[in-house]
């Protein structure tokens, strides 16, 4: 027992409400999303009876349609291809950053000024974000102007808004800034000595880089990439407002069902995404230990 | 300046930064220019003039339904989010400090709810309470079942819909300040004679306190612009960046570029308030030394 000098609250009572909120508005919802998603439904409500409906409606099709593609393969395919697209990009953007920063700039003071440049805008709204390239990109828009009146085409392009094309551009204009910021800190935590001794051992500065700096940086670059990919995975904001509504994704059939009030095959459409997540963490934690790393 | 010659890859390197930057704040940029539009503008350049109409539209409610209400809804669930992601997140990595039973499995769900798509945990939170309601309107006592409508709202689901994604952040810093926070000021307190709650109070808290005013406002702002966790767990009123995404698919002129404007306007006040707040703080602690032991 402790002596009745030491009366500090015990550890577990502290952190109790902080647990509280994620047991009522974490964990037991996401039991919920579980078992709804074997519930039945009709066009008024859910009804707690046991079904895999949900389910068979999800994947309908992808048996029968054979060797074509169901909707469902169809929109997680196109979401992949939106992850890797963005990863891709915002990996070599957030890694040249995060580079510059932590290797060129040599004061702290500016790699902190420089750093904090970077992320203000993190602290504005994203649809703010996103509408503020409809004057930009829109048929009426800055770069159609130029572009006409440089005589480089006859008529507005029309590809530049609601496309894939701004859905990318945005999910890069608003995430890069999840790569710069884990990586940027894994490269500041690198013994310069290293890079020194590298130096000294006749290393090129490319091979600094691929031998040296990129395997170490590697704890950034995952936790980097496990933000950006499952942002993509799940959104439905950025592909709903910069697709113009057209452009399916996996997080955007949830809201399509959610818009019908068919909670059930939301619910399926929620398990899947988030096994879908999951996969793609487990193959990210292979290549580096995140628990170690955080 | 240093004494080395810089490389030819910093000129490349500080190019590309510069055009990131000029990426980065561009687009914001223009419409904050295009916010000011004339009462004949449009959405893209030219500027008609130079007027302050849409804000004066904005302000009188005109065109879009109901932005004062979402404005205040906004406000008041940004600071209950700020104050209840600062208590619960000092408190939090105050018992992380300590060991405690089920430490590790906290902190697994806390990471988990960073990462779990956000619609999957607002559907999961709107489920809980419509299975709550549901049960309340058929099962419950009478005296509460008849005339109730539902438990969802503003200060309840969606409450805790956003403390599930500031409080992660929360705790994320409250573990880098405690890293570098020395223990020997706790233990020069309680060889003093310090309680524990006197440790706190006048040691603990007064070191942190800058610290705790930036997690505030990472609560607030985050709060203030989530879209995703709160689309299912709002109830009936919606937030003012969720009546903006709605007014994204029916845009057809300025105001909705005056209210991104007023919008981003609130964070940065926001921001330039915990900043200063900060550094009086800052001023203060240089003029007096701490002030423990002072009660």
């Amino acid at each position: 027992m402790p002596s009745f000098t030491s009366r500090t609250l015990p550890g577990a009572l502290q952190a109790a409400p902080f647990a509280l909120v994620f047991a009522l508005f974490f964990v037991l919802p996401l039991v919920f999303v579980a078992i709804v998603s074997f519930w039945d439904y009709n066009d008024y409500q859910m009804l707690p009876t046991f079904t895999t409906r949900s389910y068979t409606q999800t994947f309908s099709g992808c048996l029968t349609e054979l060797p074509g593609l169901c909707t469902i393969l169809k929109t997680y395919l196109s979401t992949a291809k939106f992850c890797l697209i963005v990863w891709a990009l915002t990996l070599v953007i957030g890694f040249t950053i995060a580079y510059f920063l932590a290797f060129h700039v040599r004061t702290l003071t500016m790699q902190m000024t420089l750093f904090l440049v970077c992320t203000i805008p993190f602290w504005t709204s994203n649809v703010i974000r996103m509408i503020a390239w409809i004057p930009l990109l829109g048929r009426n828009g800055l770069v159609n102007q130029g572009l006409l009146s440089a005589g480089i085409v006859d008529k507005p392009v029309e590809w530049l808004l609601y496309s894939q094309f701004s859905v990318a551009l945005a999910f890069v204009h608003l995430f890069t800034f999840f790569m710069v910021a884990p990586i940027f800190n894994a490269m500041m935590r690198i013994d310069r000595r290293l890079i020194e001794a590298a130096y000294d051992s006749g290393a090129s500065g490319w091979q600094m880089l691929t031998n040296v700096i990129i395997p170490l940086s590697k704890p950034g670059i995952a936790i980097g990439s496990i933000f950006v990919v499952t942002i993509v995975m799940g959104d439905f904001i950025t592909f709903g407002v910069m697709g113009g509504e057209q452009i399916a994704s996996a997080g955007k059939v949830i809201e399509t069902r959610l818009n019908a009030l068919q909670f059930p095959p939301a619910a399926a459409n929620a398990v899947l995404l988030l096994g879908a997540t999951f996969v793609i963490i487990a193959a990210l934690n292979r290549i580096v230990d995140i628990r170690r790393e955080l | 300046m240093n004494s080395e010659r810089r490389p030819p890859a910093f000129y490349f390197l500080a190019a590309f930064f510069a055009l990131f930057v000029a990426f980065l704040y561009g687009p914001t940029f223009v419409i904050f220019v295009l916010s000011f539009q004339g009462p004949t503008g449009g959405l893209t350049f030219p500027m008609n003039g130079v007027s302050l109409h849409w804000f004066e539209r904005l302000w009188r409610g005109g065109g879009i339904v109901d932005i004062s209400g979402a404005f205040k809804r906004s406000l008041g669930l940004g600071l209950i989010v700020m104050l209840l992601t600062m208590a619960l997140s000092l408190m939090a990595g105050l018992a992380f400090r300590k060991r405690f039973r089920g430490a590790n499995v906290l902190f697994f769900v806390t990471i988990a709810s960073l990462i779990v798509p956000s619609i999957v945990t607002s559907l999961g939170i709107a489920l809980e309470f419509r299975i709550f309601d549901d049960l309340v309107k058929n099962h419950g006592p009478t005296w509460l079942a008849n005339g109730f409508q539902t438990s969802m709202g503003n200060f309840t689901s969606g409450l805790g819909a956003h403390l599930t994604w500031t409080l992660p952040f929360g705790l994320l810093v409250m573990f880098a300040i405690f890293n570098r926070f020395d223990p020997r000021y706790e233990e020069a307190a309680r060889d003093l004679g310090a309680t524990p709650w006197q440790t706190l109070r006048h040691v603990i808290i007064p070191i942190v306190a800058p610290s705790l005013i930036g997690v505030g406002l990472f609560g607030f702002t985050l709060s203030w612009d989530e879209i995703a966790r709160s689309s299912q767990t709002m109830g009936e009123h919606n937030t003012l960046p969720m009546e903006l995404q709605a007014l994204t698919t029916t845009v057809t002129n300025p105001d909705i570029y005056a209210l991104g404007t007023a919008t981003t306007g609130v964070s940065f006040a926001v921001i330039a308030l915990a900043l200063g707040f900060i550094a009086i703080l800052g001023r203060r602690q240089a003029r007096h030394g701490s002030d423990a032991g002072k009660a």
